[in-house]
């Protein structure tokens, strides 16, 4: 779905060059006279961040490529020698660290956001199921990338994390084996990581192009849920939404740069700068923060390949959100009921990300389960009963209608 | 849209322009500068000594600095005689050989091995002149290292060095 | 509101739950915190105690553990302790690195260049393993690979601090912390000492430093609490030798970034206006 007005070139070069590849057409519809819902709030921002953040870890991943070698008596010796030797080497390599955190961080975000304002719910099915699975990548890509610098814990990782397909029945070891190219992580698995974390970025890049394309067909949501009706309800994209995307941008570059610059270590783990030792095994495996929530799902289940099918259906689940989800009503803020137990599922996902942390001990144990119990039941029981029995409150009729009562205490939030 | 001069409204998207340019600017000076050599490649490159006593009358060593082999040609008497015995002004690349070696060291001839025309390594010893000869494209070099017959532009560059004693060099 | 009231509940048994198993997690004591000159967002090494750093890891340390991804070029760097490249080299001509092989093929040893890494002082693993049965680690990263957790809500308050000195706070603790005799009821493996911070408390390093082990000829104090803050420093050097160019430009990019978030703030305001002010059209004013 198009911008109203259409590009019409002055320039003579344009002219020739929109009738044989419309380029700058298709910019002009899809990000400039593109209509955007005038009440979008900065929660929207975040698809624009996850997309300059993709880009940044693109550019910087290509530039340490550079330097980089992916070999196992060298890989952590040349990570050491990028933040030693190369010219801002160290730069290159905290931005690219600390981009994956707040990559994930402006993921999780972005799909909360989703979940609060129903932006999964028809006609923007496909959309989400396409977020879901660039997701996936980033998980994927994530986990090659920790790999890379060959720790303690980027071995252990790559070790705890193949080893999960030995759950599978029959084929589970053979699977393995095929993953690792040997009999142990090794050299061969270290190098197929890296061509794999070069090349899965790419392949994100391109389920966003689809994202951004099913987006467009459908125009956002936004935060009263009701479509918008008239050219009343919308703005141009740019420059109404590309200054707001701006600022928040800078904003989030703030924190970034607050991690990159003053406590580029917090997030990781001291145990990656020992060099890895196949001999030796570190007293907890942990995975990065973005991971914990997943890792604690999957050691609450005490049957490894139920607690292997419980880490795939927590992420699997989240495709049938727009058919588990039985309400009419889009937005959060008109469904007060809703509304409390989506906090609760996010307090619950924090939870288990810092159950993730902790040693599979004790209690820990016991409330990692409650949590999973939670989460699954939110999708599978708690969203498909509340949507049928649920109390909503009386939508706005248009989205300009709730911008002029955005003092009124029902009105939408714009 | 635009006024006779500047509103205050435009004036602040022209600053907030002028900085975000900045900031794009500023982006681009590490990314370009990681693929300048980096602090462990310029220390390798770091000046080299070589002792000379070790190298015989007529004896050519092959050293390599930065990456570059170098030639350091011990010259008989008749090769640094055949090399000042020339009509400079009909050479391809007009040298005399004294501008090619440091004073007082005539039978010290110190080389860059590398052929001008397309970066070969040239053969010590060889050719009709005891100089260099490149298999690659058959370019001939004298004893001073001058291009005498062959596609190569140019004679044999020369490294930076000086003698830190009448036994000992410095290249770089 | 139902829902909200019930979900403190849980979360207040829950937290009930888990104290004991949260006590009993911090069996070690935690290491506590220095004062280091180098904290902080305006922090800088102390050139001074970088030299002292490096003089206590020369004369005690280095029998035992490497530096392998230092450079001897390293020590005129800015940023480091301080030295002259002439000084540098010295350095690096006390050492004995392999030279390339001779003409027999044998590898004899020649004085170090700058260009130079610090040479391990064992030929391979075993030859470490083989005085104190565990292997001395190599010490160029040590201080970004010792960390510890405090747990919630410390660390949002280091994050807000900018708290990153868990690894040298630990290897001054672990210095100070050897006892003479293991607590009653605490048997160690033969050969281990008692040390307070050391996971575990058996560590098969001996007590490294003593009063007066090290001459420093400053003024400093020639003590083991000296010469263990020293040491660390020298050694978050060696981990973090770019930490003060890395602070200064992060300085500069906040600044700037503050500067452009402000602009572009106003400027969506400004842009903002005309839609805000009439909802009813669609096209703003120009």
């Amino acid at each position: 779905m198009s911008g109203h007005a259409t590009y019409q070139p002055k320039n003579a070069f344009m002219q020739w060059m929109e009738r044989r590849l419309p380029i700058a057409g298709l910019v002009y519809s899809s990000f400039i006279a593109y209509p955007t819902p005038r009440n979008l709030n900065y929660w929207w921002t975040f698809g624009g961040i996850l997309a300059f953040m993709l880009g940044v870890q693109i550019i910087t991943g290509i530039v340490l490529a550079m330097h980089y070698t992916p070999q196992v008596d060298f890989a952590f010796n040349s990570v050491e020698s990028i933040m030693r030797d190369v010219n801002y080497g160290w730069l290159l390599r905290y931005l690219h660290a600390n981009g994956a955190s707040m990559f994930f961080l402006a993921a999780y975000v972005h799909m909360f956001r989703g979940m609060y304002y129903g932006s999964y719910k028809e006609p923007r099915e496909v959309l989400w199921i396409l977020g879901v699975i660039l997701l996936l990548l980033m998980i994927m890509t994530g986990f090659m990338g920790y790999v890379l610098p060959w720790g303690q814990m980027s071995f252990w990782a790559a070790t705890v994390i193949t080893n999960l397909f030995s759950a599978i029945p029959v084929v589970g070891e053979s699977i393995v084996t095929w993953l690792w190219g040997g009999y142990s992580v090794g050299n061969p698995t270290l190098n197929r990581f890296y061509a794999l974390h070069y090349l899965l970025p790419f392949v994100i890049v391109g389920v966003v192009v689809l994202h951004i394309w099913a987006l467009h067909m459908v125009g956002q949501n936004n935060p009263t849920g009701v479509e918008p009706k008239t050219d009343r309800d919308t703005v141009a994209f740019t420059p109404y939404a590309t200054i707001k995307d701006s600022f928040l941008m800078v904003v989030f570059c703030l924190l970034l740069a607050w991690f990159v610059f003053y406590i580029p270590n917090f997030l990781g783990h001291p145990d990656n700068y020992i060099p890895a030792n196949p001999a030796v095994t570190p007293t907890h495996i942990v995975p990065e923060w973005y991971y914990l929530p997943f890792y604690a799902i999957l050691r609450a289940i005490p049957n490894k390949l139920l607690g292997v099918m419980a880490l795939g259906a927590s992420i699997v689940i989240l495709a049938f959100l727009p058919w588990l989800d039985t309400s009419k009503v889009r937005s959060a803020n008109y469904r007060p009921l809703y509304r409390q137990f989506f906090w609760v599922f996010v307090i619950v996902c924090i939870g288990l990300g810092w159950l993730g942390s902790k040693p599979p001990e004790g209690n820990y144990v016991l409330i990692a389960r409650i949590f999973t119990v939670y989460y699954f039941a939110y999708f599978l029981v708690i969203l498909p009963i509340l949507g049928l029995v649920e109390k909503t409150k009386p939508l706005p009729n248009s989205i300009a209608e709730s911008v002029l009562q955005a003092s009124a205490p029902s009105g939408g939030k714009a | 849209m635009s006024s006779a001069e500047p509103t205050r409204r435009d004036f602040l998207y022209i600053a907030t322009g002028t900085v975000a340019a900045v900031g794009a600017a500023g982006v681009l000076v590490p990314l370009i500068a990681q693929m300048n050599p980096d602090a462990s490649t310029i220390a390798a490159g770091a000046p080299i000594e070589v002792d000379l006593t070790p190298i015989a009358d007529g004896q050519v060593i092959k050293v390599f600095w930065r990456g570059k082999p170098v030639y350091i040609n011990h010259r008989t008497t008749e090769m640094i005689k055949a090399a000042q015995n020339v009509d400079v002004a009909k050479l391809p690349d007009p040298q005399p050989d004294s501008v090619r070696v440091k004073p007082g060291h005539d039978q010290w001839s110190v080389l860059i091995g590398i052929c001008t025309h397309l970066g070969c390594i040239p053969i010590a010893h060889q050719g009709p002149y005891d100089g260099y000869f490149c298999p690659c494209h058959g370019s001939i070099y004298d004893t001073s290292g001058r291009i005498r017959q062959g596609p190569a532009p140019l004679n044999l560059a020369l490294p930076p060095y000086e003698f830190v004693s009448d036994s000992k060099i410095r290249i770089g | 509101m139902a829902i909200t009231r019930s979900v403190l509940a849980l979360a207040a048994s829950l937290t009930v739950l888990v104290a004991p198993a949260l006590a009993q997690e911090q069996d070690t004591d935690l290491p506590p915190k220095n004062k280091w000159s180098f904290a902080g967002p305006f922090g800088k090494y102390d050139r001074a105690q970088l030299q002292r750093g490096f003089k206590v890891y020369r004369e005690v340390c280095s029998v035992c553990h490497g530096l392998k991804l230092v450079a001897f070029r390293t020590l005129a760097d800015p940023g480091g302790p301080g030295c002259t490249t002439a000084q540098a080299a010295a350095i690096a001509a006390e050492y004995q690195v392999p030279a390339e092989p001779d003409d027999q093929g044998e590898v004899k040893l020649r004085p170090g260049r700058l260009a130079d890494y610090f040479p391990p002082p064992f030929p391979n693993e075993q030859a470490a393993r083989a005085r104190y049965n565990a292997v001395p680690p190599d010490m160029s990263v040590l201080a970004k690979a010792r960390g510890f957790e405090r747990g919630f809500p410390y660390w949002v308050w280091d994050m807000i601090t900018q708290y990153q000195e868990h690894g040298v706070d630990y290897i001054t603790a672990l210095m100070l912390g050897y006892e003479d005799k293991p607590p009653a009821g605490v048997t160690l493996p033969p050969g281990n000492f008692y040390n307070k911070y050391f996971p575990g408390h058996a560590i098969a390093m001996p007590p490294p430093l003593t009063d007066k082990r090290v001459d420093y000829t400053d003024g400093a104090p020639m003590t083991v609490e000296q010469y263990a803050k020293d040491v660390s420093a020298f050694l978050m050097w060696t981990a973090e030798p770019h930490l003060e160019a890395r602070k200064r430009t992060g300085m500069q990019v906040f600044i700037f970034l503050l500067v452009l978030a402000g602009l572009l703030y106003f400027t969506k305001k400004k842009v903002w206006h005309a839609v805000e002010l009439k909802p009813e059209t669609s096209r703003p004013k120009a």
